[in-house]
């Protein structure tokens, strides 16, 4: 027999109810599930950030911009960004570091070195801004020896920088260290036989394979020490115009009935929450679509 | 075009200024932690020769590989390059071309970005122009018949063509000594046995002294010109890779080097050899090392040789592979291999569960 005989049942309209069928979930399962995600994504994210803009903006836009250009507003903005500025290069260098030392080195001591890191993750950020005190407050251990010489730590802007560092120092080498282990060192080995030093492996070979994860964690840590409250609000000292960093100035508006400084202040970090939330989402799109 | 075809007509010597160098290892021991990976190694390897370092895994072949190229802290002994003490020197420095098992490429960067990047690092004073680099570059992608790749990124090249790419990166900067680990180890069998003829013709052309590692022993038989067994951290024997095959050193080379038959020496196993027509004037030690090709069978008419029973065959290709039993001491079944030629199995004409006499033409005595 030379002919192939027709199948009996057409196999293409029968293969996608059947596939739905089997890997789907009946039609009310999945309404709800998605409902239930977007109804809470609506309630815990959307209501309120919509709130704060309303707030900031339900005496106009006149009452908003004499709010943002108070003189403490302004101040608090610039600690932040400094705050910011400072820690997260640092942060940078710190992080990569970390990883290289960690996923680069053997040692004695390396899996301590990377719970360690991990810490800051763990202790509650008051706890954090507590170490801080503890150790450079008046009674504290070098709370003596900075009297003497006349250092402000506590209740100043380097301990608002420091208890930022300490809360952030996560962020970077937590996104490096998996993708370093995962990479291998072997492209770094390639290119120390092929003649390159250290430095130059490090710019032209490490560097370019780490910088996309690099960024995140940049990212990361940028918005969290713009944002940092708990560990900032116990070293700070709430001095108006001088340690006030952005959240604790919305607090302290809030507190004292200013409603409209206080979202207006809150508008601005949920811009820049926005912001890094749209850079973040185009580096993980220019990730995948490598 | 594909491996294993002739390589391109161009002349290398304008583009390459190989200065081939001999390599001298002197009581080498590397420990890790409690672990001795290779246990005084001494080692001379002529300049010009395509030698593979040979063992089961974790013999410490590729440590001493890493070794010689700097990536490896050597421990204990000496590394001299032409004579010259290099062990204290970094391996940016050392004019060594070394390819990963798993290629290492950089994986950012274009073939052609790979390829110069070691032209490209040099220091200004030595450094070629980028006109001088393109030439060279493309060059050497002819050399490994890949030019056309050359805008690709590493993650759209096979893992054959690759290979070719890393070495090429790594001929790029003229090295006096070409290490390669484990080169063929992550390529599919018909790819590798391109890439090992075509690696032989390339050594052939560019006459850099050359290392590899391996755990196949029929890779280093058939692409190097000397071969060392390694095992357990130790030189088991060097040599070319008849001299091996022909007159292993020890009971370890003779195994790991093709098949044998062990037969360890009692009464019985005596005179089973004996009858046989195996020579026992020359014998030396305990245990008798039997290639499988120095046994010849026969039908079995008059009892004349060693007896034993066929039991199944095997296609190796050319040769045919026949599994035989004969009666161990005690009762029990011993079994046993044998290799010949297709054609000449097929003029015995034998049966399963035939009776055959043996006759044995030598054996490697070992203690």
């Amino acid at each position: 027999m030379n002919a192939i005989a027709p199948p009996l049942i057409n196999i293409k309209n029968i293969e996608k109810p059947y596939r739905q069928q089997a890997l789907q979930d009946p039609d009310w399962v999945r309404w709800s599930l998605i409902a239930i995600a977007v109804g809470f994504i609506f309630l815990f994210i959307c209501l309120p950030l919509g709130l704060v803009i309303f707030q900031a903006f339900s005496k106009g836009i006149a009452a908003y911009w004499s709010a943002l250009s108070q003189p403490d507003t302004l101040s608090a903005l610039k600690l932040t960004l400094l705050t910011a500025l400072i820690t997260v290069p640092l942060n940078t260098v710190f992080g990569v570091s970390a990883a290289w030392a960690i996923t680069r080195f053997d040692f004695k001591g390396k899996s301590i070195l990377t719970t360690l890191i991990d810490l800051p993750f763990s202790v509650s950020p008051v706890i954090s801004g507590l170490i801080f005190v503890l150790l450079f407050g008046a009674q504290g251990w070098f709370g003596g020896l900075l009297l003497e010489h006349d250092i402000k730590v506590i209740f100043a802007v380097p301990g608002i920088i420091l208890a930022t560092l300490f809360v952030t120092f996560p962020f970077v080498a937590r996104q490096l260290i998996p993708l370093m282990q995962e990479m291998g060192n072997q492209e770094e080995e390639a290119a120390l036989s092929l003649g390159a030093g250290g430095w130059k492996t490090f710019w032209a070979v490490t560097l370019p394979n780490i910088k996309w994860a690099l960024l995140y964690g940049v990212l990361l840590c940028n918005a969290r020490a713009m944002g940092e409250f708990g560990a900032v609000s116990v070293v700070s000292g709430h001095i108006r115009g001088v340690t006030n960093t952005l959240p604790l100035h919305v607090e302290v508006s809030y507190n004292d009935y200013d409603i409209i400084g206080a979202f207006a202040g809150a508008s601005i970090l949920a811009a820049l929450a926005i912001v890094t939330l749209i850079l973040k989402t185009a580096l993980e799109w220019k990730q995948a679509n490598r | 075009m594909e491996a294993g075809q002739p390589l391109t007509g161009i002349d290398n010597h304008l583009i390459f200024e190989i200065s081939s160098m001999s390599i001298l290892l002197s009581n080498i021991t590397k420990k890790f932690g409690t672990f001795t990976a290779l246990d005084h190694v001494s080692l001379e390897i002529p300049e010009g020769e395509l030698v593979a370092l040979l063992g089961p895994s974790g013999c410490g072949k590729t440590t001493l590989l890493r070794i010689i190229a700097g990536l490896e802290h050597t421990g204990e002994g000496r590394v001299l390059l032409n004579r010259k003490d290099i062990t204290d020197q970094d391996v940016s420095h050392r004019g060594i071309g070394f390819v990963f098992q798993h290629y290492a490429l950089f994986r950012h960067m274009t073939v052609f970005d790979n390829v110069a990047f070691g032209l490209r690092v040099k220091p200004r004073r030595s450094r070629p122009t980028e006109t001088e680099i393109a030439k060279k570059v493309h060059a050497l992608l002819e050399l490994v018949q890949l030019d056309w790749l050359h805008d690709r990124f590493p993650d759209q090249l096979s893992g054959g063509q690759r290979q070719r790419i890393a070495l090429a990166r790594a001929l790029a900067v003229e090295p006096s000594v070409l290490l390669l680990d484990e080169p063929f180890g992550a390529l599919d069998a018909s790819v590798r046995k391109d890439l090992r003829q075509w690696l032989r013709n390339l050594h052939h052309e560019l006459n850099v002294t050359s290392i590899f590692v391996t755990h196949d022993q029929e890779e280093a038989m058939e692409v190097a010109s000397q071969v060392v067994v390694l095992n357990h951290g130790r030189i088991e024997q060097q040599g070319s890779p008849s001299e091996i095959y022909d007159h292993p050193a020890n009971a370890f080379v003779s195994r790991f080097i093709g098949q044998t038959n062990v037969f360890e020496l009692d009464e019985h196993d005596s005179e089973w050899l004996q009858s046989s027509g195996l020579i026992f004037t020359a014998r030396e030690g305990k245990v008798a090392h039997i290639r499988p090709h120095d046994i010849e069978i026969e039908k079995s008419i008059d009892n004349s040789g060693a007896a034993a029973t066929l039991k199944d065959w095997q296609h190796l290709g050319a040769l045919i592979r026949i599994e035989l039993i004969k009666n161990g001491f005690n009762g029990s079944d011993a079994t046993l291999y044998a290799e010949m030629p297709n054609d000449q199995f097929k003029r015995l004409q034998l049966n399963k569960g035939d009776k055959v006499d043996l006759r044995i033409r030598q054996a490697h005595w070992f203690h």
